[in-house]
């Protein structure tokens, strides 16, 4: 696996937003690159025409009817929120925020 | 020499569908409540909590993409399109990568007199994201923001353009007519103020006759279709400076600012992204067998479009008579019941289009509150002579309000029309003696001055008095 | 014999003669925690108080006449990534340390619907990934036959509450392995159900598209008794199967005449350690002397299967672990602005063998390497469906191996992680293929651990795999109920 693993490794880092070490950098590094050395080996085998499997069942896929159920009390929603202000949740300024998505 | 430019702009429309429920859970989907209490394991994206579709979202968005004339796919799939956002909860966001619900498809609009046919390249569901709120004057200068998941999980249709409009103004009547065509499904209530219905432009200009695209910009944040012709132009005038002084257009997205009337980029973002799509494994592909999509297209209504040429084939309406009841569906869906009733339709379109929506106006009503056979009984009233025309406007604002026949209120009211002689001479009799300088004038040969005097009597009559007899009358008693 | 000895069957016998009470049942079992529990640490969290209020409430409808379900009152241990309500669920991870699930896993509505005292939330390898248990954020757990060693993953702490008497019957969760390996290393029933046949409503994910709970017990019974609870169709897991549940204890007493058997060669290779294919063999051969038709089939994509598992439940990992956020729940590293908060609440919250496999997950998801690893894993995966779609017009059931090894030392393998995913090579391909299989010990190693044997069978068949691990209970040679190791002050003997 010829691959640029510091760079890599930092790009990927940043895609899965990972703040890493020094040593864990080196570490990963190395480790990534023996995990994909043996996870590549499913390159060996052709698989022209062969449909992918995202799901092992082949059922199609249930519906449910617009009906609307109970939500959450108000105190079980904020419950577990590290930082609430008032009945909202709060995190800090993204400004610096990469991007922006609907 | 100045280059000239030609502008490509592609429109990415997001619209809240009208389920009651979310798409992958069964909270309430009611604008406008207190914070965080639509809220569920589900749509929070709590650990362990898994999604399960909305057969009314599916049916909704296969109703649009089939008034779309988009093709809806028997199979399409679910995938998870990764990335961080406090207002995503599960740090993917489920939608439609490479096998989306529908495909192609456009929508014709009128653009100066002429026919343009806008083309699609998508329509696919996939969840609302949360809402967040801004310490501060806005996203720039914030220092925390606050978050919201009562709209996480709502049902979102994507409906995406081809690169196929080329003015902000031709944006704006694309989705003008798109919004008419959307209200007509039912499909979501359009509304861009509440965020029901959202637009994101791209936006690159060429040297005309190139054929390849120039680097584009994304806009958002356009919250009204004037903003987002406003900020379309902005670029245009914008990318041209740059372009003409040999610059570069930098890719990026920027956010339409209201009150600068400028777009502003968003700081930071580095190349495209990366958004690692891959199938959804909690959903199971989605399957629809052909009778499903049958009976969407069986259950649609009659469409803007082909609404307003039977409107004019149907009852010789003009084309601008035509375009104004067909905007709105109820309107059309009025006139069509009137029109049952009464046969002339040119003299109905005349009431709806004038007297009939000043007074929705004026009494802040809508159309459904109406009952459309007032309106015939009204103007049947005026037609056999019963009322005056001044008395058919005045029984109309009163019909509006109130909802009461004007055969009614005419009879409450003695608004019936006054006329034969033995009525009417006197109040003649009287204004002639009142103003002998007119009666003079007239006798001059000045024709002005009878109609002054027909005023004055109908003033007296409480406008009952037809103005045709009066004139005939008046004339008789002075020539 | 002491209560906390019996099997979930033999209490639940004991429950309708009225000859004991479920709150003695659930002291004798919190009285073997109290003892044994602190040379082990499979739990997490304990929860003693609630299993006797549950004992209690159960022992007083069962007085009042009260019709109740054998397995009320039996109590039962749960992995710590299926969702309790109001009882911190932690999946052995720092990032959700402190959280409280405000519902119910769809399992555990089905255990207190039944009525059965839960004693706690077992120890398990952090969001399950690990083979060893080694790779929980707060403890390692310690495997009974030998405290040196591993337990197995990464449901690792509810093979050794069942294995150590702690409880009678326990869930798990397997996505390549982990409730096969570990049952395999602690001497017990392991019973990975086909892909959904239990929701999955509420278990932590890991890999969606593999993740399956299923039993711990001590005999093939006790696990076909609670896969009767657990097992059906649930409208809030959308890939969860309609099919209908049989009742799995009826027919467990069936013979094996005629049956169709398979040997993978690749679970019994020559690789792995002798004793335990020997052990296979024995079994094997037991079943031939019984009537059923034995032959060797090959399939030869376990090593791609490998391969394949190692980019496709990362993938789905890094995305299922994208929501740990810092927003609405667990741990939070604060931060000046979104970005440093998001990557410093990650980096914290999560361990080593997490980040790890969220970087290959994100890295085989990525622009440019999506085709050539995820995309061609998926491909992979469908090759190997066929494979075992092909094997089974030819058997009713394949076995071999459950582990190559008995288990490791404890620190053996947590160096190198490709050593350490070696463990799970027999569990992955069917897991890949969503079929159910079935660990059942096939005796102890001359180092006096437990080995096990796998039964992999076609979908929906885990009746004829309890039905088979209950013939070769009775069979083969017994194992001791308890491990020979002596804990100090004789916790075990
Ligand atoms: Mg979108
Ligand atoms: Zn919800």
């Amino acid at each position: 696996m010829a691959i640029d693993f510091a760079e890599e490794v930092d790009h990927v880092a940043h895609l899965a937003r990972l703040t890493l070490d020094w040593e864990e950098k080196v570490r990963m590094a190395e480790q990534l690159s023996k995990i994909l050395e043996t996870a590549r080996r499913v390159q060996e085998l052709d698989t022209t025409g062969i449909e992918p499997t995202a799901h092992v069942i082949t059922l199609p896929a249930v519906l449910r009817e617009d009906l609307t159920r109970p939500s959450l009390p108000l105190n079980r929603v904020l419950q577990n929120a590290p930082t609430r202000q008032k009945d909202f949740f709060r995190v800090p300024s993204i400004t610096a925020v990469k991007q922006v998505e609907e | 020499m100045k280059m000239k430019y030609d502008t490509v702009i592609g429109l990415e429309i997001h619209l809240e569908l009208q389920t009651h429920s979310k798409l992958f859970c069964g909270c309430s989907t009611t604008f406008g409540q207190e914070p965080n209490i639509n809220c569920c394991p589900i749509c929070l994206g709590l650990p362990g909590s898994l999604p399960v579709f909305n057969r009314r979202a599916i049916e909704l968005a296969v109703s649009v993409a089939l008034a779309l004339n988009s093709a809806v796919q028997q199979k399409s799939r679910f995938d998870r399109k990764n990335y961080f956002y406090p207002d995503l909860p599960k740090g993917y966001q489920i939608s439609q990568y490479d096998q989306p619900l529908a495909r192609g498809g456009y929508l014709e609009i009128e653009f100066d007199e002429e026919s343009r046919r806008i083309n699609l390249e998508r329509v696919h569901l996939e969840e609302e994201a949360g809402k967040l709120m801004h310490a501060g004057d806005s996203i720039f200068d914030s220092s925390y923001s606050l978050v919201d998941y009562n709209r996480a999980g709502i049902a979102l249709l994507e409906i995406v353009t081809k690169p196929d409009i080329h003015s902000g103004r031709e944006a704006r009547l694309f989705l003008e007519d798109l919004r008419t065509l959307l209200l007509y499904t039912g499909a979501s209530d359009c509304k861009m103020e509440e965020g029901s219905l959202r637009c994101d432009a791209n936006i690159s200009l060429r040297p005309v006759g190139s054929t390849a695209l120039g680097t584009r910009v994304e806009v958002k944040n356009m919250n009204s279709f004037r903003a987002v012709e406003m900020a379309l132009n902005y670029e245009v005038k914008r990318q041209e400076e740059i372009l003409s002084a040999d610059g570069h257009i930098i890719q990026e997205t920027c956010h339409w600012d209201e009150e600068k009337k400028e777009t502003i980029p968003l700081r930071g973002k580095e190349g495209s992204s990366d958004y690692r799509y891959f199938p959804e494994p909690d959903l199971l592909p989605l399957t629809l067998e052909a009778s499903f999509i049958e009976k969407q297209s069986a259950l649609l209504p009659e469409l803007p479009r082909q609404r307003r040429v039977r409107f004019k084939e149907h009852y010789g309406l003009n084309g601008k008579e035509a375009t104004l009841l067909t905007e709105n569906r109820t309107l059309g869906d009025f006139f069509e019941a009137a029109a049952n009733d009464y046969s002339d339709y040119r003299n109905l379109v005349k009431w709806i289009q004038g007297d009939l929506l000043y007074q929705l106006r004026e009494s802040g009503k809508s159309v459904e509150q109406i009952e459309p056979g007032l309106l015939v009984e009204l103007i049947t009233l005026l037609n056999n002579g019963n009322i005056t025309r001044p008395v058919a406007k005045e029984l109309l604002a009163e019909m509006v309000l109130s909802g009461k026949s004007p055969h009614k209120l005419v009879q409450e009211k003695g608004l019936g029309r006054i006329s034969g002689q033995e009525k009417l001479l006197p109040l003649v009799d009287r204004v002639i003696a009142e103003n002998p300088e007119a009666v003079e004038n007239y006798r001059r040969g000045k024709e002005k001055a009878s109609a002054f005097l027909v005023g004055r009597v109908m003033a007296l009559s409480g406008g009952r008095a037809d103005p045709e007899e009066l004139s005939k009358l008046i004339k008789g008693k002075i020539s | 014999m002491k209560l906390y000895e019996k099997t979930a069957a033999d209490l639940g016998r004991l429950f309708q003669k009225k000859e004991v009470s479920a709150v003695e049942v659930v002291r004798s079992f919190l009285d073997r925690i109290e003892k044994v529990e602190p040379y082990l640490k499979a739990f997490i969290t304990h929860t003693p108080a609630m299993a006797l209020e549950t004992a209690n409430e159960i022992d007083n409808r069962r007085m009042s006449g009260e019709e109740l379900h054998p397995l009320a009152g039996v109590p039962i241990a749960i992995k710590d990534n299926m969702c309790t309500e109001g009882l911190r669920t932690t999946c052995a991870s720092r990032i959700l340390e402190n959280f409280i699930p405000p519902y119910d896993a769809a399992v555990v509505g089905a255990l207190k619907r039944v009525g059965m005292p839960l004693l706690g939330k077992t120890n398990m390898d952090e969001f399950a990934m690990g083979s060893s248990t080694e790779n929980s954020a707060f403890f390692t757990t310690r495997n009974p036959w030998d405290r040196e060693r591993v337990p197995g993953g990464s449901s690792g702490g509810s093979a050794v509450v069942v294995s150590a008497g702690m409880a009678p019957l326990a869930l798990g969760s397997d996505t390549g392995g982990s409730i096969r390996q570990p049952a395999s290393f602690c001497g017990l029933i392991g019973l990975r159900p086909t892909y959904g046949r239990v929701s999955r409503y509420g278990l932590i994910a890991f890999a969606s598209s593999l993740d399956q709970i299923g039993p711990f017990s001590l005999t093939a019974l006790d696990g076909a008794l609670l896969m009767n609870i657990i097992a059906g169709y649930d409208p809030l897991d959308s890939t969860s199967l309609p099919e209908s549940v049989p009742d799995y204890p009826l027919g467990l007493e069936e013979d094996v005449k005629k049956l169709r058997i398979g040997i993978i060669r690749q679970n019994v290779s020559k690789d792995f350690d002798p004793e335990v294919t020997a052990a296979v063999m024995k079994l094997v051969s037991i079943l031939e002397e019984n009537g059923a038709e034995i032959d060797e089939v090959s399939l030869p994509l376990t090593d791609y299967g490998l391969g394949a598992y190692y980019l496709i439940a990362p993938a789905e990992a890094s995305s299922n672990l994208g929501r740990y956020d810092g927003v609405r729940y667990g741990h939070n590293a604060g931060g000046d602005d979104i970005e440093s908060m998001f990557s410093r609440t990650r980096g914290e919250g999560f361990g080593p063998e997490v980040k790890r496999r969220i970087m290959i997950g994100t890295y085989a998801l990525s622009a440019g390497y999506f085709d050539a690893f995820y995309l061609q894993a998926m491909k992979v995966r469908t090759l190997i469906r066929r494979d075992y779609a092909i094997a089974f017009n030819r058997f009713d059931l394949l076995v071999g191996a459950t582990t190559p090894t008995p288990a490791f030392k404890i620190g053996e393998k947590t160096d190198d992680p490709l050593q350490m995913y070696l463990s799970d090579i027999c569990n992955i391909t069917d897991a890949l293929a969503g079929l159910p299989s079935l660990s059942v010990p096939s005796g102890l190693h001359s180092n006096g651990l437990p080995m096990g044997t796998q039964l992999t069978a076609p979908a929906f068949q885990e009746g004829l795999l309890f039905k088979v691990a209950n013939f070769l209970e009775q069979k083969r040679d017994p194992l001791p109920r308890w491990p020979r190791v002596e804990l100090p002050e004789g916790g075990l003997q």
